[in-house]
């Protein structure tokens, strides 16, 4: 017994020390809790949540483009499309073959679609086919309840009814690159489009809207359990613009063959009526995305479709640029109206000889004989009178060599040279020989379409400091000046002089533009031809003959211009065309604009017509 | 001494019923309790698939453990040895032609129930083990040849579970082992040797572990090591207990486990549901429940007038408590992750049963606690 109770006293020992032990590692344990649940808790609850719950953006759609009329411009099209929900259907490959019996999937498509499925978790859906025709859709959506897995589901995707015809104007949406972000979390959004150029572009803040938030309880395989809250978003706002759409297609339709640009402006307004630049591109393919090939095309195209050629299109404005040059001497009083100028094909300066577009010579011209009969040899004259930089300086109050603030990005400048421009840039002083070449608006002068139109529009609205308005805010009206523009700095008589030989460009049978006159005498117009030169004559050639544009090759020839504005009483509407490589003003250019300059009125008078009842304007017409 | 009158010493089921520790049963029935609403709100607050099917263990096991606690002391210990054999050949069973669950051959399918030996051998490791210290004089105890044999009886079956493979179990029977031998009065430089021993052969085991036992180890020092995959459950487990605070989320509303993030919510990882939904609370009462248990265990162990019934009964409460200490500090990132479900709590017949039959033996042990156990069985009249 005594053996006995050594080792029962040994155990009794051994046995608190390990009851003391264990009793040590549970308080450890109960330590470890504590640090956990509530030293640490915070942070744990926070990984908790951002375990559990996910925010989904709700994308908001975006804002519609309307034309001064409401005509749709820009929508976002439905999309039809098909998605596979793989845990839906036992064998995704059969459920394929199935679909591919009702819409084609190549096997391209089908492989794509194997491997997204097998890259994501099964209740993901996976785009299968996109942009169904709604007769596709419609079978799909047939045959839907026999095939596992398949929904048909409707997308919203950018679309525009107009298609080229408006591709520089409204520009384009495309997939968000880095220089795009902003913080916005809407454009971290898969798929997620934003404007790349045009109004798409410029209006972006407003047509994007603001973005909705879900948040949604997700368990740990992604998938969504349930929503807890959301706010939805603010769909984008819709932009209107001063364009008139039917305007637009005519005019487009009507530079179809040319590389060319128009423009169409409202002289009081400074509405841009039409804002055409040909080649155009599908703005679609930017959205869903080019091909290789396609992007090579439209970039090494010598017609360059990519370029806004009626806003960024710089050419020597020719003798359209003969009315700042008449005025300038005007005002300065270098020249009196009446004043007569002998052109007898050429004049001489130092050495150098300067041709008149007619060998012959005009014989003796006035001012406006000189506008109508468009004699370089009497621009010669005056220019040299009254200098370069007194021309540049009206050329500045007509909006020639400044951006004219066209909300759409990429305008060019243009070129009004100074003297003092030409020794800072050039670092060589003044000729007056170039005085006399910028006296014909050919040399360093260089106008974009835009700036010839709001120049027309400036001489027609008797010399008002019009701008162009591409959009059209909340407040404004159509054809409704936003704001009384200020004077120009410039002679009534100058102003009147000018017009009036424009008036009879189009209208005096001496008129270089009599051949593409408007006979209707309520519509007809007031122009100026243009034919700028793009290569040096040589004497040698001069001393043969001049070869004809036709006999040049087309990146060669003249570029043909004509501005214009109309109807001559009362002007409302301004205009310029320019043709690259056209040929001659009068013969490319002024065709062009009388078929616009009809349209735009014909136009007019149709929506001034009511739809019934008598109207004085109808009642004139029909009697 | 050695001839005690038995007769005087049998208990009728009366006396028995009467020596029961009643309170110990109702400790029992509580934890299990608050296992099953573990198991009911892991199912999302269903009975199904868990709850109900283990309510109907945990019957099956209270009776077998009233069973046994009924069954006098001296039977079990003569029982002790066979019951061992018996285990070790279930081992080797299992090891030959058992099924391969779990990425390791753990299950002998007996047809109406699937049978792991390894529990079996934690009943009758810690049986055998009381049986042959109970024989040892305090002298014997200190001599190393006495202790050749009961070493032999831990690593038998400590390798064959070992090369199945379960670690967890493994560690849980040397361990549990350890501590009988430590009870029983082994010198503490023997202790000291064996320590130098394992910390020597560390980088040799190292060689022989199973690839994803050594991802074990290396993701519990750094759970970000390997966020998708041995990582993952412990991120999640720590995420789930820390985010419960001291009150928990509420039954039924811990979002770590409703929406599956984490993994074996309903067997080893079941106590990160308990902190998440019940908090620090709720946890420091299950290891109250738990400490409560072991206090008595070790009571039982005062109380026993036989070195049989003290060393079987602290050998099951340590058991006991390796079971808890392993899972608890499993799941909160101090230990690797190792298969030790948590006692009473955890998805799992086999287990749940074999604690329950622990718990028996215990209770067998104070219910016959006055009576004293000749030190030589042979000697033993009956």
């Amino acid at each position: 017994m005594k053996r006995d109770g050594d080792r029962q006293r040994t155990f009794s020992r051994r046995a608190l020390i390990l009851g003391g032990a264990q009793a040590f590692l549970i308080t450890g344990l109960a330590a470890r809790m504590y640090y956990l649940q509530i030293v640490e808790s915070e942070q744990y609850k926070l990984l908790a949540d951002e375990n559990r719950i996910n925010m989904r953006l709700l994308s908001p759609p975006r804002g519609r483009v309307l034309d001064r009329r409401g005509v749709e411009l820009a929508n976002n099209q439905q999309n039809y499309r098909v998605v596979l929900v793989a845990e839906q259907t036992e064998d995704v490959a059969k459920t394929l073959d199935a679909l591919a019996q009702i819409i084609p999937i190549d096997s391209y498509e089908r492989a794509k679609v194997l491997r997204e499925v097998n890259r994501r978790r099964s209740f993901v859906p996976v785009t299968v086919a996109e942009n169904l025709t709604w007769e596709e859709f419609a079978r799909v959506n047939v045959f839907a309840p026999d095939l596992a897995g398949i929904q048909p589901d409707i997308g919203e995707s950018r679309a525009y009814p107009f298609g080229e015809t408006l591709a520089h104007v409204i520009g384009y949406v495309g997939a968000v690159s880095e220089k795009d972000l902003t913080g916005d979390p809407l454009l971290e959004l898969p798929g997620f489009r934003v404007g790349k150029s045009g109004v798409e572009r410029t209006r972006e803040d407003l047509l994007r809207g603001k973005a909705g938030v879900s948040r949604v309880e997700v368990n740990a395989y992604g998938r969504v359990i349930r929503e807890l809250n959301r706010r939805e978003g603010q769909p984008g706002g819709e932009v209107r613009l001063s364009l008139d759409a039917e305007l637009q297609s005519h005019t487009m339709a009507l530079l179809a063959e040319e590389s060319a640009a128009a423009v169409v402006m409202d002289v009081h307004s400074g509405d841009i009526l039409a804002l055409a630049s040909t080649p155009a591109f599908d703005p679609q393919g930017f959205n869903i995305g080019l091909t290789q090939q396609a992007w090579a095309d439209l970039t090494s195209d010598p017609r360059n479709p990519l370029l806004n050629k009626a806003i960024a299109g710089q050419y020597p404005p020719g003798s359209t640029f003969k009315m700042i040059v008449a005025m300038a001497a005007l005002d300065a009083g270098v020249v009196s109206p009446e004043q007569k100028v002998f052109c007898s094909g050429h004049v001489e300066l130092g050495n150098q000889r300067f041709h008149c577009w007619k060998r012959t010579g005009h014989g003796n011209v006035s001012l406006v004989d000189a506008i109508e009969q468009s004699c370089d040899v009497y621009f010669y004259d005056i220019a040299k009178r009254v200098g370069i930089d007194r021309i540049a300086e009206t050329a500045r109050q007509f909006g020639l060599g400044t951006a004219t603030g066209i909300e759409i990005p990429a305008e060019a400048q243009g070129l009004i040279p100074t003297r003092a421009w030409k020794l800072a840039r050039i670092g060589e002083s003044w000729q007056q020989g170039e005085t006399l070449v910028a006296g014909i608006g050919q040399g360093f002068v260089l106008t974009t379409p835009i700036q010839l139109a709001v120049m027309a529009a400036r001489i027609a609205n008797g010399g008002f400091a019009v701008t162009p308005r591409l959009i059209l805010d909340e407040e404004d009206d159509p054809g409704v000046p936003a704001a009384e523009p200020e004077r120009l700095a410039v002679g009534r008589e100058g102003l009147e002089l000018v017009a009036e030989g424009m008036r009879r460009v189009s209208n005096a049978p001496t008129g270089t533009a009599f051949g593409a006159r408007i006979t209707d005498r309520e519509m007809a117009l007031a122009g100026k031809t243009g034919t700028s030169q793009v290569r040096r004559i040589s004497r040698a050639e001069r001393d043969i003959r001049v070869l004809r544009n036709e006999e040049l090759p087309w990146e060669e020839r003249d570029h043909a211009l004509f501005v214009a504005f109309a109807p001559i009483d009362a002007p409302r509407y301004a205009l310029s065309v320019v043709v690259e490589h056209g040929g001659s003003g009068s013969r490319a250019a002024a065709p062009l604009a009388r078929d616009i300059m009809t349209k735009v009125q014909e136009i007019e008078r149709a929506l001034r017509k009511p739809v019934a009842g008598g109207n004085p304007v109808q009642n004139r017409e029909s009697g | 001494m050695a001839l005690v009158d038995d007769r005087r010493h049998e208990m009728t089921f009366f006396q028995k019923v009467r020596n029961t520790n009643w309170f110990l049963i109702i400790l029992v029935c509580l934890t299990a309790g608050f296992g099953l609403a573990m198991l009911y709100s892991v199912a999302g607050g269903k009975m199904d698939p868990w709850a109900s099917r283990q309510s109907m263990r945990f019957a099956v096991g209270m009776s077998l453990m009233l069973f046994v606690a009924f069954v006098d002391i001296r039977i079990w210990l003569r029982l002790a040895y066979p019951l061992y054999a018996v285990g070790l050949v279930l081992l080797l069973i299992v090891e030959l032609m058992g099924e391969v669950g779990m990425g390791a051959q753990r299950w002998l399918d007996l047809g109406f129930f699937n049978l792991q030996p390894s529990e079996v051998m934690k009943i009758a490791l810690v049986l055998a083990l009381a049986r042959y210290f109970h024989g040892l004089t305090g002298e014997d105890v200190q001599r190393f040849r006495w202790l050749i044999v009961p070493i032999l009886m831990v690593i038998a079956p400590a390798g064959l579970v070992l090369v199945e493979p379960d670690l967890g179990t493994a560690v849980l029977l040397i361990m549990g082992a350890g501590a009988l031998f430590f009870a029983a009065g082994v010198l503490w430089w023997k202790f000291a040797l064996v320590f130098v021993a394992v910390l020597g052969s560390i980088p040799f085991a190292w060689d022989r572990l199973h690839l994803y036992q050594r991802e074990r180890i290396l993701t519990l020092f750094n759970p970000e090591r390997d966020p998708l995959g041995a990582g993952y459950q412990i991120m999640q487990s720590k995420i789930a207990l820390g985010s419960g605070g001291l009150w928990g989320k509420g039954f039924l509303l811990g979002t770590q486990s409703h929406l599956n993030f984490l993994p074996e919510k309903h067997s080893d990882f079941i106590f990160t549901t308990l902190g998440e939904e019940f908090g620090l609370v709720g946890g420091l009462i299950l290891l109250g429940l738990y400490t409560t248990i072991m206090i008595y265990g070790f009571a039982v162990a005062f109380h026993a007038r036989s070195q049989f019934g003290r060393l079987l009964a602290v050998g099951i409460t340590s058991t006991f408590f390796l079971y808890i200490f392993i899972n608890i500090a499993m799941v909160m990132g101090l230990i690797p992750v190792v298969g030790v479900p948590l006692p009473l709590i955890s998805w799992g017949g086999s287990a749940m049963v074999s604690i329950l039959i622990g718990f028996g033996l215990l209770l067998s042990v104070y219910i016959h606690r006055d009576i004293p156990i000749p030190r030589r069985p042979g000697l033993d009249p009956t």
